[in-house]
């Protein structure tokens, strides 16, 4: 018998309104719920995540003015703030927060397939934030071990949160993963499945593309993360030796013997290295979709913007060891890997001239969520191009450990997602909540924190280069280190702390608008995707009323030449098209 | 590496040309009434088998891994190889005898003979049971010879090995629990058919993921 699609059987499936409080806003299955839960529960915890570099960037900023912190919760700080940003705010929120929300309203579908465990996987990454916090609140306080919890250090004796902070890290780790598998089973089922009637793969919005493919590196990529965690807990706490080398810790021998440091370091970035795609894809997505529609254009080459994703995300799990230059691999080796990196440079960089192309001749305009796409496209080629200088192996060998590194990261990983995420916000504010956000006040968060993270990253590049190494507590007196890279530490330490006040803005603004922002209507940015269409707004459950959509073109059609509108939802047919005055470049 | 790179290459290859399938030949900016009667599914299959396959590739993903980090730290030199009890192979034989009895039990509620549900059901869990029983008598064996975790990394590796796979054989016991369940209240074949359906790819799975891991540690 043949197999009878979501959308074909529509009208055979019982659809149940949640009727109480608890199954309408806490125990939801809805994936528009479950993504706002989502969504705020990562943005509190990176907010968690920003209040610890702020706090550590006092330390490098001003030296030995600060009683309050010590070496300890330094490194503790530093630790839980790379893995609070990577894992359990910028993966949360892209695929837990902007996959929820995005792929049934943009699929023109009821829901996920799976509400349940779609309910289940948001309650399990609760679970997951409250273990990581509560490490914090244990005999030795959070791990210490820097964000890649390298054995042997991790586990041994000197190390700030040997004693249970490590325990509660890898634990955390762990039942994330199995929320986001949860999750990610449904992202994937939803996509395949329960698209509506004339959504082919190909009249995908890019942000779905980007969320899908990103879907499928995690769910490939995260086992290798789970693998690592789970011997280095059996490491520390049954003694075994996976990991860990024979070797002397604070003065004794440990029963340690045998292990390989390398073999965790290879498990780690091979998860390590496709996170930072499963990051950035639907980053890319959401970007094309936000400039498409901001600048009245089609997207420029969707099809080599569908292959560049997909491409990408082959590559993704080839290039790992480009993170381990310096851990004594065979030479050939690195040339393997440097040449990979450099590969998936190419698809990478055809995301970047389509961007640019697409705002040529664009109707350009410039509301907050367009100036953070825009600024993304700045940060992202920025931070590329300091990874073509760390994806070779001979300058890498110098940069390694310094400044650079993490600078460059800090451009490509966190602030060109984090533009992007907030681009998102400004975005889909008006059909998640009905009502539209204040402009002033959103421009005033985008400047504050455009600039400011240019004035903190940029300085970082230079003290890089002068060989600042990362990681130490304090730098002490060094030959190497003219007066001006202490001013440049200060000056950037008020940078961050600008940037984090000026979350404060964005904040308020979120909140104030729920209650006082202009009603939005349905559609204010005259987009053509299916969100944009819904009959209600904010979405009721089930999103489509009594009918699911259906589709009949791609979501870029804006100007299109001979169309007396400058944007055609998905959802108008032909022959229902108005017919009128040219588009094209406004004078 | 070289066996996840393996295993990630094929599923990388699968899905990508896939999708390349789906993306060649399509001009998307023309609006084609072909298209619009698409029906919204891309695999003429139940969503249950997509996220199962979906799952099996992450728990391959995972045992891939394991196997690799297994085959990398064995190179060094602390690494005393294990003698495994003969009772693994018993065990291998319960675990084919209820994959063997799930297909059974799977082909009869696909033709509606209910009759067959019940001991069907009866025999896959009282195998897998076995199974699952013998494992721990394998480990209590290695134990009562003095081969604990933390001795030699090839012990501890064959207690993690077994472990994460039983800990996958008691997740499919739970499902076939809930379907047991319905059987017995009176369910009729054509409600728990699915059910019965993806267990049977489960335990086929975990059946061969257990002759791999079975006959690494044997070979080692």
């Amino acid at each position: 018998m043949a197999y009878v699609s979501i959308a074909d059987r529509d009208h055979t499936i019982e659809h149940h309104d949640p009727q109480t409080f608890i199954t309408k806003y806490v125990y939801s299955q809805d994936h528009k719920v479950i993504a706002i839960q989502y969504g705020v529960l990562a943005i509190l915890i990176g907010l968690v995540g920003m209040l610890l570099s702020s706090t550590f960037r006092l330390q490098l900023g001003f030296p030995d003015t600060f009683d309050f912190i010590n070496p300890e919760n330094y490194y503790q700080f530093v630790t839980v703030h790379g893995m609070i940003m990577v894992i359990y705010l910028l993966t949360a929120l892209f695929l837990g927060g902007f996959g929820n929300y995005l792929i049934p309203l943009q699929l023109g579908s009821r829901d996920m397939v799976f509400p349940f465990m779609n309910m289940l996987s948001v309650w399990v990454y609760f679970l997951s934030v409250i273990i990581l916090v509560a490490s914090f609140f244990v005999p030795g306080g959070a791990t210490g071990a820097g964000w890649t919890l390298y054995p042997p250090q991790a586990i041994s004796p000197g190390t700030p949160g040997v004693e249970w902070g490590i325990v509660l890290m890898l634990l955390s780790l762990a039942v994330f993963i199995v929320a986001f598998t949860m999750g990610g089973l449904n992202y994937v089922t939803t996509v395949l499945q329960a698209r509506c009637k004339g959504m082919t793969l190909m009249r995908m919005p890019l942000s779905i593309w980007g969320i899908f493919m990103a879907t499928i590196l995690g769910l490939l990529a995260f086992p290798a993360l789970l693998v690592s965690a789970i011997m280095m807990l059996l490491d520390k706490l049954i003694g075994t030796s996976f990991f860990m080398p024979a070797m002397m810790a604070a003065g004794e021998v440990t029963e340690y013997g045998g292990g390989s440091p390398v073999l965790f370091q290879h498990l780690f970035w091979f998860f390590g290295h496709p996170e930072v795609y499963i990051v950035a894809l639907p980053a890319f997505g959401i970007v094309s979709d936000l400039l498409a529609t901001h600048a009245r254009k089609n997207i420029f080459g969707y099809r080599m913007m569908v292959w560049a994703i997909i491409a990408i995300g082959g590559l993704s799990f080839i290039v790992w060891a480009h993170h381990m230059y310096v851990s004594g691999m065979n030479p050939y080796f690195g040339f393997f890997f440097a040449t990979t990196t450099l590969i998936i440079a190419v698809p990478t960089a055809i995301k970047v001239y389509n961007w640019v192309l697409t705002l040529w001749q664009g109707n350009i305009h410039l509301r907050v969520p367009m100036l953070f796409a825009i600024a993304f496209i700045f940060t992202f080629t920025h931070g590329g191009l300091t990874g073509l200088f760390l994806g070779n192996v001979t300058i890498d060998l110098p940069l390694s450990d310094t400044y650079f590194v993490v600078a460059h990261f800090h451009m490509v990983m966190g602030v060109s997602p984090v533009l992007v995420v907030f681009g998102a916000i400004y975005h889909w504010y008006p059909k998640m909540t009905g009502r539209m956000y204040n402009e002033t006040l959103g421009k005033w968060h985008f400047w504050l924190t455009f600039l400011g993270t240019y004035s903190l990253y940029l300085p970082m590049h230079y003290i890089g280069f002068l060989g600042v190494p990362r990681r130490y507590f304090a730098m002490g007196d060094t030959d190497f280190m003219p007066d001006s890279a202490i001013t440049l530490n200060a000056s950037m330490t008020i940078s961050a702390l600008i940037i984090a006040a000026s979350q404060s803005i964005f904040i308020y603004n979120m909140i104030a608008s729920l209650k006082n922002g202009k009603p939005s209507g349905p559609n204010p940015w005259k987009a053509t995707s299916l969100e944009w269409q819904t009959p209600d707004t904010p979405p009721k459950h089930g999103n489509w009323g009594h009918h699911l959509p259906v589709v009949h073109r791609w979501a870029y059609d804006y100007s299109v030449p001979g169309q007396a509108d400058d944007f055609t939802p998905q959802t108008v047919p032909a022959e229902d098209v108005p017919v009128g005055r040219e588009h094209g470049v406004e004078h | 590496m070289y066996i996840t790179l393996i295993f990630l290459g094929v599923i990388m290859a699968t899905i990508i040309g896939w999708l390349l399938k789906q993306s060649l030949n399509t001009k998307p900016w023309l609006a084609d009434a072909a298209d619009d009667a698409v029906s919204g599914a891309s695999l003429d299959t139940n969503t249950g088998v997509v996220a199962l396959s979906t799952f099996l590739a992450v728990a391959t993903s995972v045992f891939a891994l394991f196997i690799s980090a297994y085959t990398i730290r064995m190179e060094e030199p602390d690494w005393r190889p294990v003698t495994e009890p003969m009772l693994l192979w018993v065990n291998t034989g319960m675990l084919v005898l209820a994959s063997i009895v799930y297909h059974w039990t799977r082909n009869a509620a696909v033709k509606g003979i209910q009759s067959r549900l019940k001991p069907g059901l009866l025999l896959a869990g009282l195998f897998t049971f076995l199974f699952l029983v013998g494992q721990m008598v394998a480990w209590r064996q290695l134990d009562a010879a003095g081969l604990y975790a933390e001795n030699n990394v090839a012990n501890a590796f064959f207690y993690l090995l077994t472990a994460v796979h039983g800990l996958h054989m008691l997740g499919g016991m739970w499902v076939w629990g809930k379907s047991t369940v319905k059987v017995w209240t009176g369910a009729d074949a054509d409600s728990v058919r699915l059910s019965i359906e993806l267990c049977t790819i489960y335990w086929h799975f975990l059946l061969l993921v257990w002759i791999v891991l079975f006959g690494m540690l044997l070979s080692t």
